[in-house]
């Protein structure tokens, strides 16, 4: 695709400092795409290190609850937590290639910091973490994982000092120092390569379903359902099924307080186009494209983009995506944990509660696999806090 | 200068008023001064009466940044002055107003503005150059419109004889000869890595920088981004055509908003400070 264009959407709208930069990464990642040797070590690394295949686990309680057969991608047993390891690995295999000696990355949550540190200290790579000051505040457990593993994490005080605060500090970071720093962008965001080269890495979650799917049933799932902030773990796990048209693709948007109120963080329901960070997609924005601040309790889900292709699935109607709000979430939070016995993520509760709305939509003879995108330990914090309880 | 060299569509218009300019000063064989303020900060009307002070006081160019509410390729002072403009409810129509009145005043002076290529797409192409021809702006630098998607813009900046100001940087590498052969009007050369924002000294060998852009084309070329002192402008412009000054201003402009200064007493003191630069007798 020329430019990594998904219609009109996604493109390479850098700084000239980055450019060159850009381009030598394009030619890396082909140059790794074609060699099988990259394939094998990537996927030594996701087998030997990350713990993968992920389990397709049969929730019996969820699927007697909610009338239809509930399967949970458990990306949460992955090595540091959640989905965002195997992008990572990935993205530092091809750093290593390069040449490059030190790693930069942004992070939300705190979950794809966390992954870019264990990397790095696996490749013994230096690397710096930008992460927003409020997030600092709502992940600290996460800030200490990071630096426990040699990471220096610094806090972006600007802007709403959250992930999109983070994400241009990081571009900043690297445009300081561009020949020596390889940018491992944690979402399938951001200019082209990087929309289409963390969404091959993430690729693995929807190929293990789709597989597991057909030898285990000889068929394929009614629907996927993945909570979607950039649209990472969504996007990997949706890809392999887009041709399978009969196969119903559905995102969870960070509904906040609810879409009405203003404060929320749900790009597709009431976004519009425009060109940030690096790609044309749909932004939460004014009428003369100045970025509005977002809300949502998940600090993953806290962007006001989304992926290129997200886009594109959207405007086509091939994905369908709903909002769903802090309280939905929560909820859902507590449902997961006491139901089976396993503490989402916030993020992947906004998945979970996603398909609690839309029961009704499927019956006993349905298959529907949830991805559970991380673990919850992180978040029992605050959700302590939101109930009125001191953790 | 044969200005139709670096202008491949050949478009009716007027004269650009920044190939004027340079022609005017490479006959007189001296360098631009191009000052940069965010348009807004901390009101329009200071930036008015700072923009004329700069003006009298020898600014051959004027460059008004577009507050934007992330501007990703800039540091820190000229993002607080973003944070200010946007406070004080800056917005497009009175940048253009801004930009129609110094215009108007002083027709020899081109004014260009540098903004976030979102600006642009969220307002309407078509309407937005539209309304630079209307305010009487010469050219647009958008940092994150890169060579590779130019044609999103081109077309409508063509259409109203506006120029797309190209940036070239000591990364640029391969990329420069693409770069110079759409370039239009001055070529913005990034001085050094990163974002913009004072800098002590440079790691760049500016011989062999400028050695190979002039071997590629003719067109004004204009240093930019981290120059701070009469003396830095003194040794880069022995190398270019004219020297671009932005956070070393706007950073004169928060002490004066610290200070509590006003609009008048702001412009007197960002006059003197542009002064010190060009030594030209107000």
């Amino acid at each position: 695709m020329p430019n990594g264009r998904y219609g009109e959407f996604g493109g390479q709208y850098a700084a000239e400092t980055l450019m060159f930069a850009l381009s030598e990464l394009e030619d890396a990642y082909r140059k790794a795409q074609a060699d099988p040797e990259f394939d094998l070590e990537f996927r030594k690394l996701l087998r030997e290190y990350a713990g993968r295949p992920s389990l397709l686990y049969k929730a019996e309680r969820l699927s007697a609850d909610l009338g239809t057969q509930v399967f949970l991608k458990r990306e949460d047993l992955n090595h540091t937590g959640a989905h965002k390891i195997n992008n990572v690995l990935g993205q530092v295999l091809l750093a290593k290639r390069m040449g490059k000696k030190r790693v930069i990355a942004e992070t939300g949550a705190g979950q794809h910091g966390v992954a870019t540190a264990t990397a790095a200290a696996l490749f013994g790579m230096s690397c710096d973490v930008f992460m927003g000051e409020e997030d600092t505040r709502r992940q600290s457990l996460n800030v200490y994982r990071m630096e426990l593993l040699g990471a220096r994490v610094h806090a972006v005080t600007e802007g709403t000092a959250t992930l999109k605060d983070a994400t241009s500090e990081a571009l900043r970071e690297w445009s300081r120092r561009v020949s020596d720093t390889y940018y491992v962008v944690g979402s399938v965001v951001g200019p082209h390569p990087y929309p289409e080269m963390v969404r091959d890495f993430q690729r693995v979650i929807g190929d293990e379903i789709r597989e597991e799917m057909l030898q285990k049933y000889g068929r394929l799932p009614t629907a996927l359902f993945a909570c979607v902030g950039g649209g990472s773990n969504a996007m990997g796990t949706f890809y392999p099924f887009i041709q399978d048209t009969d196969v119903r693709l559905i995102g969870a948007e960070a509904g906040g307080e609810g879409v009405e109120t203003g404060r929320h963080a749900a790009t597709l329901t009431g976004g519009t186009i425009g060109v940030f960070h690096g790609m044309k997609s749909l932004f939460l924005q004014d009428d003369e494209g100045q970025i509005t601040p977002v809300y949502s309790i998940s600090a993953g889900l806290d962007y006001p983009g989304i992926g290129p292709e997200h886009a594109q699935l959207f405007e086509t109607g091939r994905g369908e995506y709903y909002p769903v709000t802090d309280e939905e979430a929560v909820t859902a939070f507590e449902y997961v944990s006491r139901m089976e016995g396993i503490i989402p993520a916030i993020e992947s509760a906004h998945a979970i509660a996603l398909l609690q709305k839309m029961q009704k939509e499927f019956n006993p003879s349905d298959m529907v696999v949830v991805t559970l995108s991380g673990r919850g330990d992180k978040d029992v914090e605050a959700i302590g806090r939101y109930r009125g309880q001191i953790v | 200068m044969d200005t139709k060299e670096h202008n491949p569509t050949n478009i009716k218009h007027r004269e650009n008023r920044i190939d004027t300019t340079f022609a005017k000063l490479r006959k007189n064989e001296k360098k631009a001064f191009i000052p940069f303020i965010t348009a807004g900060d901390p009101s329009i009307d200071a930036s008015y009466a700072i923009a004329k002070a700069m003006i009298e006081n020898g600014a051959d160019l004027l460059e008004f940044g577009v507050p934007y509410s992330d501007p990703s390729a800039d540091g820190p002072v000229i993002m607080r002055a973003d944070v200010r403009a946007l406070k004080a409810g800056t917005r497009l129509a009175d940048v253009f107003a801004l930009a129609g009145r110094i215009t108007e005043e002083f027709p020899s002076v081109p004014v260009v503005l540098l903004l976030y290529y979102n600006s642009i797409f969220v307002y309407g192409r078509d309407r937005f150059f539209e309304a630079c021809e209307k305010s009487g702006i010469s050219g647009v630098i958008i940092p994150d419109l890169p060579l590779e998607e130019r044609d999103e813009a081109r077309p409508f900046a063509d259409k109203y004889g506006v120029y797309l100001i190209s940036m070239v940087t000591p990364v640029s590498y391969e990329r420069t000869r693409k770069i110079l052969a759409q370039a239009q009007g001055f070529l913005y050369c990034v001085a050094s890595l990163g974002v913009t924002g004072e800098r002590a000294s440079y790691s760049t060998d500016f011989k062999d920088y400028f050695d190979k852009l002039n071997e590629l084309s003719n067109i004004p070329k204009c240093i930019g981004f981290g120059v701070s002192t009469p003396v830095q402008k003194k040794e880069l412009e022995a190398y270019c055509d004219g020297v671009i000054v932005g956070s070393a201003i706007v950073r004169q402009i928060e002490e004066c908003i610290q200070a509590s200064l006003t609009d008048s007493q702001i412009a007197a003191r960002l006059g003197n400070f542009v002064h010190s630069f060009t030594e030209v007798k107000p």
